[in-house]
């Protein structure tokens, strides 16, 4: 049963079946258009944080770290209840669309990439904090250049934030509600064929997101090693 | 690097009853300093005696108990002092990039920028390496790469926190050359060593400090040959133990 199970799977990837791919292409734009919006987003926040000088600067890290555990399904909810008709913005209709999933997914990945970025750059800030001080630098020159000081090691930031959004299922699936060839990803894919019992389909899409991480992880390896290497 | 350094009048820098004591422990007790606005100016004494806090108070870095920084007459300018640390930073970046740093906050263009560094990365004789990565340069040419960095921003006063600690001879001559250059180019030196030699070959003049308080604060050579204070002869002979704090 696993094996023949397998080997289906396995076919379905050699003949490029148009479902899988379709699937696939979706899940990356859905992602990365998340990951994008995350890293805009979530690097500044987490930098603006390390550097800036603000009451309540000790309690708004701890919110940040807590949020990196938000569960998807509550961020689904909340997303649903401002997309609904009734919500506030319910009059774009973008509930159960490809852009409601990104939003979904951002919310997901802003938290764990601020709260990643916050760290790195704060290292970097209490290496660099006088010199740039002394050079008169001000709060966004400082942020800026220690979040270009840092863009080695804040991949590591995008990578987890592009893991996060690419394996998450309940957000997505109660904002985009698994439409077919309209909001089907691959997460929500494999729950719905593995339910269904079509696991040969299930299982590809199960090896791709696999392969992509994988792909993506040791891209990102590499080029850090490289970066190491060139700028010590 | 044409023309004297920017910055309105400044000096002569007047320092009064400077005080630092955090947490009660007295770091800097009643510094009293005058600076004129040119030459280069020696800060010697022990471990612990409050010379690096001084250069701190200057550059704005350090806010001490009590006591005052008169520049001219006025307050501390915006611009105009810049401090130069024993270890630079250095970011990941190349040579170039990291010269022009002291550049960002003036709002010059990209090409006004390269320029300039250029210019000074070939009077610290790193013009040749100024597309390599900035950590990979040796402890002196990171030093030089510091040093270049302040110069390009033209300051009227600029602190040297021990420049050439952990330099080799060779490496230690081409600091000193350097902030010779500076110098001539109208810059104001203060510098903190533990060199002697160094010392006598640069400075103009020197501030001996001990236990937080200046004691001296005489020409060089009469500084060597008839030091003033005791604590500077015993200083002079090797005998001024570290003071020990902890």
């Amino acid at each position: 049963m696993f094996a023949s199970t397998l080997t289906d799977a396995v076919r379905l990837l050699a003949t490029f079946d148009h479902r899988v791919a379709e699937i696939v292409g979706l899940s990356l734009q859905v992602s990365g258009g998340a990951v994008v919006l995350g890293t805009l987003i979530g690097l500044p926040l987490g930098a603006s944080i390390a550097v800036g000088r603000f009451p309540g600067k000790a309690g708004v890290s701890v919110l940040i770290n807590a949020l990196m555990g938000l569960p998807s399904v509550v961020v689904g909810v909340v997303v649903y209840l401002l997309l609904s008709r009734s919500g506030p913005f319910g009059a774009f209709g973008l509930l159960y669309t490809p852009l409601a999933m990104v939003a979904a997914q951002t919310l997901l990945v802003v938290p764990l990439m601020a709260a990643i970025a916050r760290q790195v750059v704060e290292d970097a800030w209490q290496r660099y904090a006088e010199e740039l001080q002394v050079m008169r630098f001000t709060w966004w020159q400082s942020v800026s250049t220690l979040l270009h000081d840092c863009r080695h090691s804040l991949l590591v930031a995008v990578l987890a934030g592009l893991g996060r959004a690419m394996s998450e299922v309940g957000a997505v699936m109660i904002v985009g509600g698994n439409i077919d060839r309209a909001t089907r990803v691959m997460t929500t894919a494999i729950a719905l064929e593995t339910s269904k019992g079509d696991l040969p389909l299930a299982i590809a899409l199960g090896i791709v997101l696999i392969v992509l991480i994988l792909a993506l992880n040791a891209v990102a390896f590499g080029l850090r090693h490289w970066a190491m290497r060139r700028y010590g | 690097m044409s023309g004297g350094p920017g910055g309105g009048a400044m000096f002569p820098i007047r320092v009064r009853g400077l005080r630092h004591a955090p947490n009660g422990r007295e770091l800097l007790s009643g510094v009293d300093l005058d600076l004129g606005d040119e030459g280069i100016t020696v800060l010697l004494g022990p471990n612990g005696a409050g010379k690096t806090l001084l250069l701190r108070a200057l550059c704005g870095l350090l806010v001490p108990c009590s006591g005052t920084l008169d520049w001219g007459g006025g307050a501390q300018p915006e611009r105009g002092v810049m401090m130069v640390f024993q270890k630079p930073m250095m970011l990941r970046a190349s040579v170039l990039a990291n010269a022009v740093l002291g550049l960002k906050p003036l709002g010059l263009s990209r090409h006004d920028c390269r320029s300039r560094g250029i210019a000074v990365l070939e009077r610290v004789g790193l013009a040749h390496r100024a597309h390599d990565s900035a950590r990979l340069l040796s402890g002196g040419e990171q030093q030089r790469l510091g040093l270049a960095r302040a110069w390009l921003t033209r300051p009227r006063l600029l602190l040297l926190d021990e420049p050439t600690a952990s330099l080799d001879p060779s490496a230690t001559a081409e600091v000193e050359r350097i902030v010779r250059e500076i110098r001539t180019d109208g810059t104001r030196i203060l510098m903190v060593t533990h060199n002697l030699g160094q010392a006598t070959r640069l400075a103009d003049d020197i501030v001996f400090m001990s236990g937080g308080r200046v004691h001296e604060h005489t020409p060089t050579r009469r500084f060597f040959s008839r030091p003033q204070s005791d604590e500077a002869r015993r200083f002079i002979q090797g005998e001024l133990p570290w003071r020990m704090s902890f």
